[in-house]
């Protein structure tokens, strides 16, 4: 079992004194995988934020390279396309010192008709240590977890969750905060077919956050009210007295009609302008999970107002967080050996 | 705009808000209500009131009549909403909700805008538009409800058009739920309904014409309360004509879905039969029902289970009525004759009088969160005087609308109305 010394390279030449703390802090991290957030516990997410926050000074370094998986190999299955998270993950790799592939669906046989599976026993074969994946069916993480013999990581699977996006945005809330406990956040936009929604809701909630709901009725799940959050369809009173506003992407072709009548009608009831944020509470902070529709969903008044947004904060904290979560998934399996 | 301070003396008050029938006086100013007296003594009034003797006739508030079709924008041969104000004030109707499929569609703020500043330069009666449910109110996208909404528009629908894929009429329920906005329909199996100019049975099968069965309204009704009920949403079924939709529809009133049924004055007044000789003036959507239905439809305005009456007017100017039946354009006029043909019921002491006023008074406005259709202290002064025992024979041609396809044409009625008052202006009077 996996208890004691997590990791095995106390004292890193390179790393900033405060990350070398935490590494020669004792503690497990007892999974293989990192496939929701519903998986982690309060401990295990307070050490991941703890390593994330040795990562970012490590980040704001001249020289940002440690080998804590050297010799491990890193590889990065998109089936969706992303720029922020697969870069994300490319570079925690890289400054950790692992060798990193990235796959993508136009590249891989999966064009050709193969089946996920099939392709992660192709890929299983080649020995990877971490995969990271992305693909469009809920559950899809999970399903190749069952068929690898590596850690999987979820970076983000249909409509379900996107884990990591949730550790960083706890990271960058922790950080602006100094706590999270406590917290009102208002999560607006579109819930109906957001991970990054699910994952957040999970996360926050386990850390004592108030997590309120703010959408159209036809973007809020409709059992939402037994997640135990409030739900709002009126933006100005769901913002109200709220610490966080984190504002959700919309997809366009969703605002034609189909989940929202207009672009200029969702503005105007559910994006987010200086004068529904100023019914949030003093201090409040802005959050988006990018990429950003500006004028549909957000001002850009306020997406680039430093003293509110946390918006590039959040893509900082992102790398900072996956190098935590391959840090701590790399330690299991060198337990296991 | 104010007018001149109007008193109306020795009247008959009868308000179903508040349930009171009997005699009284109402002072008016500055467009409301100032003062209502029962019993009638007024005292010592100023010289500058115009006080009017009602001879004991009846004063009612004005009719509010929540689905009306006028012709603008786009179809002005057929009506325009200065012809239809007048219609309404000659028939005693104060408040007009008029619906959505013009050209074009009122499915944008700027339309809703256009309809209310109209109104207010021709300055009749109340006017308020209700907006499209979906896009050009095709049934594929959502119209821009929220906004609508804010524009002043009461309620969405496609009107005569049902909404027929399921999914999108969920997300306009569910979406409309947000702005507190009600969402009508009309229940019409669309695949049964489609080409129909009367509804099946023996007549129909005799007559050779094109039909659908009755039991196209409830299949679609129960897919209509259906989602009502799981999403919470205020529905109002836009016309309700058959036995079997209405035996559908209490039992979702009684489960507790959020729903409100109208029905049109010509299907309380009409059966299949009155298409006689293939009369297109009787060619109506929904189409003219059965003896049964038509007495099941009486009785559930009589239980209060149906709760509104609308006129259902919709203005079809000759070219398009005088035709081969089944090519003949749908729809009957009936701003001008919807309060006499209401009195038939309490003449025919089948409704008391004061329960048929109610279904075109004090109950839109409730439904629609409409500051008129009662007679109390600081209510709009939108008032009618009515003479309710007075003959009248309704003769189409007469009618004040640009359009006088009235299925009424010929019929011996009682009710006249004297005098209709908006906002403390008088819009019509004959004393």
């Amino acid at each position: 079992m996996a208890t004691g010394a997590a990791y095995d390279r106390p004292s890193m030449s390179g790393a900033p004194t405060g990350l070398n703390e935490v590494l020669q802090r004792t503690f497990s991290f007892p999974k293989r995988h990192f496939l929701s957030a519903t998986d982690l516990n309060e401990v295990e997410v307070a050490n991941l934020l703890d390593l994330a926050d040795g990562f970012v000074s490590l980040n704001r370094q001249t020289s940002k390279k440690l080998d804590l998986l050297k010799g491990r190999t890193l590889m990065n299955l998109f089936f969706e396309n992303s720029t922020r998270t697969q870069s994300s993950f490319e570079l925690a790799g890289k400054r950790l010192g692992a060798d990193v592939v990235n796959m993508s669906p136009r590249s891989s046989s999966i064009s050709k008709g193969e089946t996920l599976i099939d392709t992660a026993v192709t890929l299983n074969a080649m020995q990877p240590d971490l995969l990271v994946i992305r693909h469009s069916s809920s559950g899809a993480a999970s399903l190749l977890s069952q068929k690898v013999g590596c850690s999987v990581i979820n970076a983000g699977d249909g409509q379900h969750e996107h884990p990591t996006q949730a550790l960083l945005d706890a990271l960058s809330m922790r950080r602006a905060f100094g706590r999270i406990a406590g917290l009102k956040v208002a999560i607006c936009g579109d819930v109906l077919h957001s991970r990054v929604a699910r994952s957040n809701i999970a996360l926050l909630q386990m850390l004592g956050a108030h997590v309120r709901l703010v959408g159209p009725p036809t973007l809020i799940p409709a059992a939402a009210d037994r997640w135990n959050v409030e739900v709002f369809h009126d933006m100005r009173k769901g913002i109200a007295g709220c610490d966080v506003v984190m504002m959700l992407r919309l997809q366009l072709e969703r605002m034609d009609g189909v989940m929202a009548p207009s672009q200029r009608e969702y503005f105007r009831f559910f994006g987010l302008d200086r004068e529904k944020l100023a019914h949030a509470a003093p201090g409040v902070r802005v959050m988006h999970p990018g990429p950003m529709n500006r004028g549909v969903e957000i001002d850009s008044d306020v997406a680039d107002d430093l003293a509110v947004s946390l918006i590039q904060d959040q893509v900082e904290m992102g790398v900072a967080a996956r190098m935590a979560v391959l840090t701590s998934l790399a330690a299991r399996l060198d337990n296991e050996r | 705009m104010s007018a001149r301070p109007l008193a109306f003396a020795n009247v008959r008050l009868l308000d179903p808000a508040s349930g009171f029938d009997g005699p009284g006086a109402v002072i008016v100013t500055e467009g409301v209500i100032a003062d209502v007296v029962p019993g009638g003594d007024l005292g010592a009034l100023s010289k500058d009131i115009e006080v009017i003797d009602g001879g004991g006739k009846l004063l009612i508030p004005g009719l509010i009549d929540i689905r009306v079709k006028t012709g603008e924008p786009g179809f002005e041969t057929k009506e325009t909403l200065k012809s239809a104000g007048r219609a309404a004030a000659a028939g005693g109707v104060t408040t007009i909700v008029v619906q959505p499929d013009t050209s074009p569609v009122v499915d944008e703020p700027s339309v809703v805008d256009f309809i209310l500043r109209r109104a207010r330069d021709i300055e009749l009666v109340n006017v308020y538009p209700a907006g499209a449910a979906t896009k050009g109110a095709m049934g594929e996208r959502m119209a821009e409800i929220g906004l609508m909404h804010e524009a002043g528009c009461l309620y969405v629908t496609d009107a005569d058009r049902p909404i027929v894929n399921s999914k999108v009429f969920q997300r306009v329920l569910s979406y409309a739920k947000a702005f507190d906005t009600p969402v009508a329909h009309r229940p019409a199996d669309p695949w049964l309904s489609a080409g129909a100019a009367a509804t099946s049975g023996e007549f129909a099968a005799r007559m050779g014409l094109p039909n659908v069965p009755a039991i196209a309204e409830k299949i679609m009704l129960e897919r209509d309360l259906a989602l009502a009920e799981v999403t919470g949403a205020k529905l109002i079924v836009d016309q309700l004509t058959t036995a079997a939709a209405l035996e559908s529809f209490e039992r979702a009133v009684k489960r507790g879905v959020n729903a409100t049924a109208t029905t049109s004055i010509n299907h309380l007044s009409f059966n299949e039969l009155d298409i006689g000789d293939y009369r297109t003036f009787c060619k109506l959507d929904p189409p003219l029902r059965s003896e049964d239905d038509r007495q099941a439809v009486i009785e559930a305005v009589a239980s209060g289970l149906i709760k509104v009456i609308v006129s259902a007017h919709a203005p079809a100017p000759a070219e398009d009525k005088r035709l081969p039946y089944d090519e003949a354009a749908p729809g009957a006029v009936g701003l001008e004759t919807l309060l006499p043909a209401l009195l038939a019921f309490h003449h025919e002491g089948r409704i008391p009088l004061i329960d048929l006023v109610r279904t075109v008074t004090s109950a839109p406005a409730e439904l629609l969160g409409l500051p008129g259709g009662r007679i109390a202290k600081g209510a709009p002064a939108d008032l009618v005087l009515v003479d309710p025992d007075a003959p009248v024979v309704i003769d189409a041609d007469k009618l004040t609308s640009k359009s006088k396809n009235s299925p009424f044409d010929g019929r011996r009625l009682q009710g006249k109305v004297l005098r209709t008052v908006v906002d403390g202006r008088t819009v019509y009077s004959v004393l």
